[in-house]
């Protein structure tokens, strides 16, 4: 009577909404294009970088993505790291062995030095979307801040969404006092004009990867907690929360075993959209100039090269196709989550 | 046949689309003709409602579809009419009183607004004479003041007053059939009581016919003429009601007729060791008022109670609804706050914490009234029942946990392999023996029963309280009875005590409380409750 579904024992209701899922075409497709794209790019260092894949040199097999082999290593003249894309190191590998190259042989931060023309240089055979006013190869960029966009945003969701969906619980759960006071501290809290402290905040703190994280966790968490407390204040006078506390279970166990469930349909509806919401944050500040440290890879940062440089129009307009893309990818995704969780539809 | 008002022939119904078809009713024929009173009676899922719903063709459709039958008022086809046929029907000459007085009076309109909504509609009536109509209305179904109550809303009114009132809007174009679905289910006896008189009364003066919906026998006895019994979509038994009560020839309809929840708890003996025991509980909500929120005055939900539950024994609290009986229970389990000493076993329990009464719960449990709301939808049954061991760290490991949940839900009388299944596979007959387990599972001392018959048909009510006794012999349980159906209380208590605004009433064994009730209010609950008697004497609150 009960289906499985990747394995695992499903109630007939998840099934319901699995259903739900998968006939909502346009969120379905998206889902697994999404997905594809997400796991490709995770493998960034494998398709867009300046060092080889697997090469053999001298009847040994190296993995130059992997390990840093010193020049000297094939024969070289320096102890530093070997440079693969310069053709006199690639001409001494290449008398002993042979090279893999990953199909584009540009890493996000690997200049162009043989540019033709002066950066930003258009789209040819070798920079397939051209270079940025650095020489950089933009498809390299996009792949590179296309990963770490979707990673931030998915860190940045799922810790906040864990910091919400707790706070909403206990005020949701106690209510009274607790909750009164909780939820004037955030009006307040939400009060704060973000923008501005993180632009203050990244004065004061060296903004790497995670001092960002951080400093926008301050912030993102109170998404949650309405929707989160609402639903713990409706159910918590259910007749079986009431019978769960006449049998003496402890508070917490109630309220992870009888109310999150609840609880988290709503969330789990939101979170695509909280997902977007983080990843265009993160974008507008890289705009900015607040965002990631210089060098890195970020969508904002090359929208924003695009509007410093318009006579080179394939910036401005491939970076806007992969963001637009990319959220518009998980809007999908999130309208489908929203019908598979729709109780008029998963329950009739 | 012209005399005949509604001729239903070969009615069916079914719900769905495509491959999940559910036939509601089956093949249903029957009719009215004036001023007589017909009553269909079956258990819930029968398909009674479905066909009064039909009649006025309220049905979701297309959702809903007649596959085969006709339904005629007066030679007039109602399946498939027109929308401005039906508009002259409903409402007009066949007008309808659902069972929930709650939600079907519209929350934002005055109860004059509401009536008159249906005069201006139908009759064309200008503001002043509808205005006029509604208040003669209105002191026609007795609702008291009237002309005061007639910009009143909803929610100022009680739940007999508001049924009062669909019952005004429902006559207000003096319609020909009135068809009343489980008119009394969701009101107090005493109410149902004034109700169902009412409606006697109502028909002898206007003549209009009464196609009533119910499933309780007693008001079918009492009200109508000629009855149908419904059972699974198909009239099994139809006639005289005189003839189908005093020879049923179905089985089913005997089977109903038996199904009454009878018998008596067993001679005790007298020298059991007290279990529960309080003096002057007290449980008060405060009121606050102003910006301060000062107290002003407390809501005395329950006001000075004595008790005492002897070992193997059951008292039973009757009342109405807001008599105290539930904040009473809940008090006694600690669930709510209260004053006044609380006395369980030898321990006083009154005033200790969370963490202090947690060994204590495994010997006090709980059943409540809605089999539907007090089972987690997303546990399995097993896993409902094993939370109790968990909390209280009883039967070791899994494989001795599963024995125990098998055995309990055995002794419920369920299947134990049903325990991987999920609670609204079950219906609410099952899950309130699902409910039962789970309290029973940890052998407690005292159970307090909080109306657990009360959403349940007629024949499972008379099992379920057969369990409750067998249950209660077999373990030397003490049962609280919480109940406003007298009868299911006669069945099981030894004691009883009847409550009204959180006072004590009237106390003392149950025969003497039923056979010779002193108090003028008891003796009005108790007419009301087993004759359908109104009281005249005034004791009693419309």
């Amino acid at each position: 009577m009960s289906s499985r579904f990747l394995g695992l024992r499903i109630t007939p209701l998840t099934e319901r909404r699995l259903d739900n899922f998968r006939a909502n075409k346009r969120g379905y497709w998206s889902f697994w294009i999404f997905l594809v794209l997400f796991v490709f790019s995770l493998f960034a260092e494998f398709i867009a970088n300046d060092k080889p894949i697997i090469m053999s040199y001298d009847g040994e097999i190296h993995f130059p993505v992997f390990v840093t082999y010193p020049e000297t290593k094939f024969g070289g003249d320096f102890e530093t790291e070997a440079e693969y894309r310069d053709p006199y190191i690639q001409e001494l590998i290449e008398e002993k062995g042979w090279i893999v190259w990953p199909p584009i042989r540009y890493s996000y931060g690997t200049i162009n030095l043989d540019l033709p023309v002066p950066a930003p240089a258009p789209p040819s055979a070798e920079n397939l979307l051209g270079t940025d006013d650095q020489g950089r190869d933009v498809v390299a960029r996009l792949i590179y801040g296309f990963r770490i966009s979707i990673l931030f945003g998915l860190i940045l969701t799922i810790i906040s969404s864990i910091f919400g969906v707790a706070a909403g619980a206990v005020q949701g759960y106690f209510g009274g006092w607790l909750d009164l006071l909780f939820q004037r501290f955030i009006e307040i809290w939400s009060g704060l004009p973000v923008l501005f402290l993180l632009i203050i905040m990244a004065s004061v703190i060296v903004p790497g990867f995670f001092p960002l994280l951080a400093i926008m966790l301050l912030f993102s968490w109170m998404s949650l907690v309405g929707v989160v407390r609402a639903e713990f204040l409706r159910a918590r006078n259910f007749e079986y929360v009431r019978a769960a506390r006449a049998l003496g279970v402890s508070n917490a166990v109630i309220m992870f075993k009888h109310l999150l469930p609840n609880a988290m349909v709503a969330t789990l509806t939101f979170m695509p959209f909280i997902l977007n919401g983080s990843i265009t944050t993160l974008t507008s500040l890289d705009f900015l100039g607040f965002g990631l440290p210089p060098g890195s890879p970020s969508l904002g940062e090359l929208l924003a090269q695009g509007k410093a440089n318009l006579q080179a129009p394939w910036l401005g307009i491939s970076g806007f196709l992969v963001i637009a893309t990319m959220l518009t990818l998980l809007v999908f995704v999130g309208e489908a989550v929203r019908d598979a969780f729709d109780p008029r539809k998963a329950m009739s | 046949m012209s005399a005949r008002l509604l001729n239903v022939d070969d009615l069916s119904v079914t719900f769905g689309m495509k491959d999940r078809n559910v036939e509601a009713v089956r093949g249903v024929s029957f009719e009215i003709s004036r001023g007589e009173t017909l009553a269909i009676v079956g258990e819930s899922g029968s398909g009674k409602s479905v066909t009064a719903l039909s009649i006025l063709q309220l049905l979701p459709y297309p959702r809903a579809s007649h596959p085969s039958g006709s339904i005629t008022v007066e030679g007039q086809q109602v399946i498939g009419a027109s929308h401005t046929v039906m508009k002259d029907i409903r409402g007009d000459r066949i007008s309808m009183v659902f069972q929930e007085p709650m939600t079907s009076l519209n929350p934002l309109h005055s109860i004059e607004r509401q009536i008159n909504e249906t005069l201006i509609l139908h009759r064309a009536l200008g503001k002043k004479a509808a205005r006029a109509r509604t208040l003669e209305l209105l002191e026609l179904v007795g609702l008291q003041d009237a002309e005061n109550r007639l910009d009143a809303y909803p929610h100022e009114l009680s739940g007999g007053q508001r049924q009062r009132v669909m019952i005004a809007m429902a006559l207000a174009n003096e319609p020909d059939l009135l068809i009343a679905d489980e008119p009394t289910t969701a009101v107090d006896v005493t109410i149902q009581a004034q109700l169902l008189k009412l409606l006697k009364d109502l028909q002898a003066r206007l003549g209009m016919a009464i196609l009533l919906i119910t499933h309780d026998l007693g008001i079918v006895r009492h009200m109508a003429e000629r009855v149908c019994v419904m059972q699974a979509g198909e009239i099994v038994e139809e006639g005289l009601v005189s003839d189908v009560f005093g020879k049923p020839q179905h089985a089913y309809t005997q089977a109903l007729l038996a199904a009454e929840p009878g018998g008596r708890p067993p001679p005790r003996m007298g020298d059991a060791p007290e279990i529960m025991r309080t003096e002057g509980l007290k449980v008060w909500f405060p009121i606050k008022r102003g910006i301060l929120k000062r107290t002003v005055d407390y809501v005395r939900a329950v006001d000075g109670i004595d008790l005492s539950v002897k070992a193997g024994h059951t008292v039973g609290v009757v009342g109405e609804s807001g008599s105290g009986k539930t904040t009473l229970g809940m008090a006694l389990l600690r669930l709510i706050r209260s004053d006044g000493p609380i006395q369980f076993g030898d321990k006083a329990i009154q005033g200790l914490s969370f963490s202090d009464m947690r060994p204590l719960r495994r010997e006090m449990q709980v059943v409540f009234q809605d089999p539907f709301a007090s089972l987690s939808p997303r546990l399995s049954v097993g896993q409902i029942v094993e939370e109790g061991l968990l909390v209280h760290k009883l039967g070791g490991d899994y494989d001795e946990r599963r024995a125990l949940i098998s055995a309990a839900l055995a002794e419920v009388g369920l299947d134990p392999e049903t325990q991987d299944r999920y609670p609204h596979e079950f219906s609410g007959g099952q899950r309130q023996r699902i409910s039962i387990a789970r309290a029973m599972v940890l052998k407690p001392k005292f159970v307090v029963l909080d109306e657990p018959t009360s959403a349940l048909d007629m024949s499972v009510q008379a099992q379920i309280v057969d369990l409750l006794r067998d249950l209660q012999r077999a373990n030397d349980l003490a049962y609280l009875f919480i109940s406003h159906d007298l009868r299911v209380v006669r069945a099981l208590s030894d004691d009883v005590i009847v409550m009204r605004d959180g006072k004590v009433v009237e106390t003392g064994s149950t025969d003497t409380i039923f056979d010779n009730p002193k108090d003028p209010y008891t003796r009005a609950l108790m007419a009301a409750a087993f004759d359908l008697q109104a009281d005249e004497t005034g004791v009693v609150r419309t």
